[in-house]
Parts: C-alpha cells; structure tokens; sequence
C-alpha cells in the first residue's frame, strides 16, 4: 500500500484516539493506561510475522524474542487491567457482597 | 476472497473492538466489558495472521508465546495493587522492547530498498529503544530500586543535545547504509541511552506524567513497526494508543499547572525551597482526641496520597468510613489527579478496599464545599493539598491546582514527621490556625482511632 493511505490512516486513528480518550473521568485512569498499554501489545502482530517467516535465522530469533516481550504486555496487561477492573464497585454491589459475606 | 483481503478484514474487526474497548473503558459500569472487547480484537488480529500465508514456522511462536503468557499471567496475578505503577512501567517497557526487536527484523534478509521503510524502521528502533529503557529507569524509580531523586548534573542539557544530534546523524547514515550493522547497534545503543537521560532527571512526584509519557511512546512505537513491516493493524492500535497516551499526559500536566517541557527538563523535586521560611506553630493531636472530634463531625471528606500506598492503609481508611458513616456522617473522598505514583493511582487503592467509586470525588467536585466539611483528614497527602500554591508567589509549586483542605472548618494532617513532600517544599498548611498534626504511621493512626470508636 501507498505510504500515503498508511499516513491517511495514521491521521484519522490518532484524532479517534484523542476523541475516545478524553472523556475517560480521574477514577478510571489506572485501567486505562494499562489497557491501552495492552493494546500497544498489538506489535506482537509483526513479531509473529517475523518469527514465522522462516527465511533468515537472524529474523527468526529476534522475531522470537519479540513474541516472548509483547506477550507479556498483552496477556500481563490485559489481565492486570481485569484484575483492577474487577474491584470497582458500585455503592449497592459493594452492600450486596457484604449481605453475602453475613450470610455466610 | 483471497487470504491477504481476509487478513485485512479480520484486522479491520479487530480495530473495531479495540475502539470499542477503549469508548466503553469511559465509564465503570462497563468497563470491564471493555477491557474483554479489547482483548478479543487483539485474538481476532493474532488468529488472522497466524493463518496468513506467510507464516510457515510455528515453533518459535509457540515457544515464545509460552514463555511470555506465563510470565505476563503469573506477574498479572501476583503483583500487589499498590505495586501497580511499576508493574504498567514495566509491561509497558516489553511493548517498546518488543516493537525494537520487530523493526529489527525488518531488516532481514535483506533490508528495504525503500527510504521511507528504512526511516520507518529506523524510528521503531528507536521509539521502542528509547521506551525500553526509559520503562526499566521508571520501574526501578517506582519500586525504590533505584533513588527516586531526580538525578541532575551540570551540561545535562548540553549532554542531551548533542545525544539528539549523535542520534539524527547515527540514523541518516543507518538510512543510507542499511546492510551495515554497525550503524544499527549503534542507533540501538543511542536509543536506550536516551531513554535513561530522558526519565533520570525526573522526580518521583513527577511519575504520573512520565508514564503517561511512556505510555503513549510504546503505541507509537507499535505504530512505526507497522509502517516498517507495511501492518495496518499495528499502525491504526498503535496510533490510537498513542493518541491516549498524550491525552493522558496532558492532563496530568495541568493538574499539575506546567508544562510537558517543564516537567521532562526541570528536574522538579531537586529544587530546595529557598523561597520564604514559613514560621508558626506547628499544633500537634492525638488519636484519641482526633476521635472526640471525629465523633462529633458530620461530614468528612478523606484526602489521600503516595503515603496511604507506602503504609498500605486504605484498608484501616475504609474501615474507618464505615464506622463514620454508622454515625451518621457523610464521607467522602477527595482525589487529586496526580496524587500517588500514576494517573489514577488513589482510586485503584480504595476500589481494592472495596469503597464504592461514587464517593471517590474529583478535586473540581470537592472544592467548592470545601467549607461545608466538619474534618478534612489529609493522609499521605503534601503537594497537592500545599495551600503555597495559591499564597506564595515565589514557591515552585505556585499556580497548581490543589484539593483547598484548609478552607475545611477542622484539617487533621496525619503524617510521620515534619519532613516537607517529594517536590521538597514547605507547606504552610501544617501552621495554619484549624489544622492539628497526628503524628505517626498512617495506617497505625487510624487503627487507634477505630479502636477508640469500638470503645
């Protein structure tokens, strides 16, 4: 493709970003930053593409190397993001557990 | 179809849940939901290249997602809620290592013929690189494994400068000589001594932004591996990534009245106050007595920061909420964007204590009935509650936005001892006529106070 759709593209993802973005309120800051850092894990897309390609031993190991490090900040942080998520309750979910927990 | 077009398409699904993801990320009640999305339109993208045509081995991808998602899952599950700054710096510091290695690769077997690749490649090294490294410098900074002082040397500037320069002439010449590999470690090199120059000058206080900061280098980074190896899935996530990692910064630059050049330049915490020596009497009170008027307030609003982390109290704080509102007070909390370690740092601490997210308010929304509150309990909190930013001209942290506690009829500051916050600045808060210092472990305070309540 023509380096100039690529920049078109470019453009129009980062203003979206910008949009979607600014509207997240304080409280959820933390879980933002981690999953969109998650996502910054897309470039484990390219690395795959490098490690499988298998034309050139030097391409394949630092495509493997490239696996292992976006891995773990996609599966860590997805995972830490649910992890946080999970924990932010409302004012009623929060009484409900606690109704839980007497009854037990 | 062919596969190519399907690859594409999938990817454009993917893209459409990332958005999703992060459009739902805007509010609690789904943002779990979210966070599932996103993860889905990452195993749509991965599952559509795996099954492109140009992937003919699988067994070093098998090995390395193995070794990755068990490292990612066990660090996701065993890290402690207050360690999550360091953590994200970290993760987030792979995301940059892994986009170096990608642009990387590119070069093999044989590097591009065209200039804009090269540059493009050339940039991933370097973004990732500088990312890289500058993650590693802020995890050490967050988990105290190094001095989270700002380190500052005379000529830092000029060091810097002339790295940036080393840095664009290094890259010309990788540009125009691609198949020399000594250009490349050298670029490699260069970007990870930059990232160590650019985030050892900046002070714990300033970690939010620097994050934030990296945050957003490791989208773009992402998104130049994707111009590099011609991927239109990396491009548009790593832009939109990118795009919220400037959001983000932004914001915490405001609350923090500066600017992203002053914050990334200044190094903050290492100015000594020179400005005015502030005199008056420091009045000191006991837990017991801070309960008598606990006892009788009505409505209490809790001002946390980094210090409620350190003494891993918001547990006891929540407990203490409870009792407070058994005695028919109203509580809540007053969250200052950059209190703690990270952009919303405070409101992960009390989610894991289970306080309700309604209550957690932000500066804006307290502020102006201020008045209204019988006690203002500042726990762990200095910076940002420093009345000096409105009152003394000539203080470094004049102009920024603070949570006005003072304004509030009864300020209990508990604390450990009169040493001033990480910016190394005075409050006139402690000498003010309606504040009573408590002093000792946070976390140890409020235990003798509930103990009081049950009594």
């Amino acid at each position: 493709m023509e380096p100039v759709y690529f920049t078109f593209i470019l453009m129009l993802a980062i203003l979206l970003g910008f949009e979607l973005i600014s509207k997240v309120p304080a409280t959820l800051h933390t879980p933002l930053m981690s999953g969109s850092n998650a996502i910054s894990g897309i470039t484990l897309v390219g690395a795959v593409t490098s490690a499988g390609a298998g034309s050139d031993v030097l391409a394949t190991i630092l495509g493997t190397g490239a696996v292992i490090f976006a891995s773990i900040n996609v599966v860590g942080g997805y995972l830490v993001t649910d992890r946080m998520l999970g924990m932010f309750k409302k004012k009623e979910s929060v009484n409900e557990t606690k109704a839980l927990t007497k009854e037990k | 179809m062919n596969s190519l077009a399907l690859i594409n398409l999938s990817y454009v699904f993917a893209a459409v849940f990332f958005i999703l993801g992060l459009k739902m990320l805007s509010s609690p009640a789904t943002a779990r939901r979210g966070n599932l999305f996103s993860s889905l339109g990452m195993l749509i993208a991965i599952v559509a290249t795996l099954l492109g045509e140009g992937i003919v081995e699988f067994q070093w991808i098998a090995l390395g997602f193995a070794v990755g998602g068990i490292v990612g899952a066990l660090a996701a599950r065993l890290v402690a809620m207050t360690a999550m700054p360091e953590m994200v710096a970290l993760f987030n510091g792979f995301g940059g290592l892994a986009s170096l290695l990608v642009g990387s690769s590119a070069l093999y077997p044989t590097p591009a013929e065209s200039s804009f690749t090269l540059v493009t490649i050339a940039l991933a090294i370097l973004i990732g690189g500088l990312t890289f490294t500058g993650s590693v410098i802020a995890w050490g900074k967050l988990s105290e494994t190094i001095s989270g002082r700002p380190v500052l040397f005379s000529g830092q500037r000029i060091v810097n400068g002339l790295l940036l320069l080393a840095i664009v002439g290094v890259t010309v010449l990788f540009c125009l000589n691609p198949s020399n590999a000594n250009y490349l470690y050298v670029v490699i090199g260069l970007s990870f001594l930059l990232g160590i120059m650019v985030v050892i000058p900046i002070g714990g206080a300033d970690m939010p932004v620097v994050i934030s900061l990296l945050n957003s280098y490791s989208g773009l980074a992402a998104c130049a591996a994707g111009f590099a190896i011609d991927n239109i899935i990396l491009i548009v996530a790593g832009s939109l990534v990118g795009a919220s990692g400037i959001i983000l910064t932004n914001i915490m630059c405001k609350a923090m009245n500066r600017s992203l050049g002053n914050v990334l330049f200044s190094g903050f915490g290492a100015a000594t106050g020179s400005g005015t020596a502030i005199e008056g009497e420091v009045k000191a009170m006991s837990p017991e007595d801070a309960f008598y008027v606990l006892e009788a307030a009505s409505s209490v609003v809790i001002v946390p920061g980094y210090g409620m982390a350190v003494a891993q109290a918001q547990h006891v704080v929540k407990e203490l909420q409870e009792l407070l509102e058994a005695n028919d007070a109203e509580v809540v909390y007053a969250v200052h964007p950059v209190a703690g370690r990270m952009p919303g740092h405070m409101n992960v601490l009390l989610a894991e204590a289970d306080v309700p997210y309604e209550l957690l308010l932000e500066m804006d929304a307290v502020n102006p009935r201020m008045e209204t509150f019988d006690v203002a309990i500042v726990l762990g909190a200095n910076d940002v509650v420093n009345p000096a930013a409105r009152e003394i001209e000539d203080s470094p942290i004049y102009g920024m936005p603070i949570i006005n506690v003072d304004y509030a009829r009864t300020v209990f500051v508990l604390k450990r001892s009169m040493a001033s916050g990480f910016a190394g600045v005075d409050n006139p808060l402690f000498f003010k006529e309606n504040t009573r210092m408590i002093f000792g472990d946070g976390k140890e305070t409020i235990s003798q106070i509930i103990r009081e309540f049950s009594n």
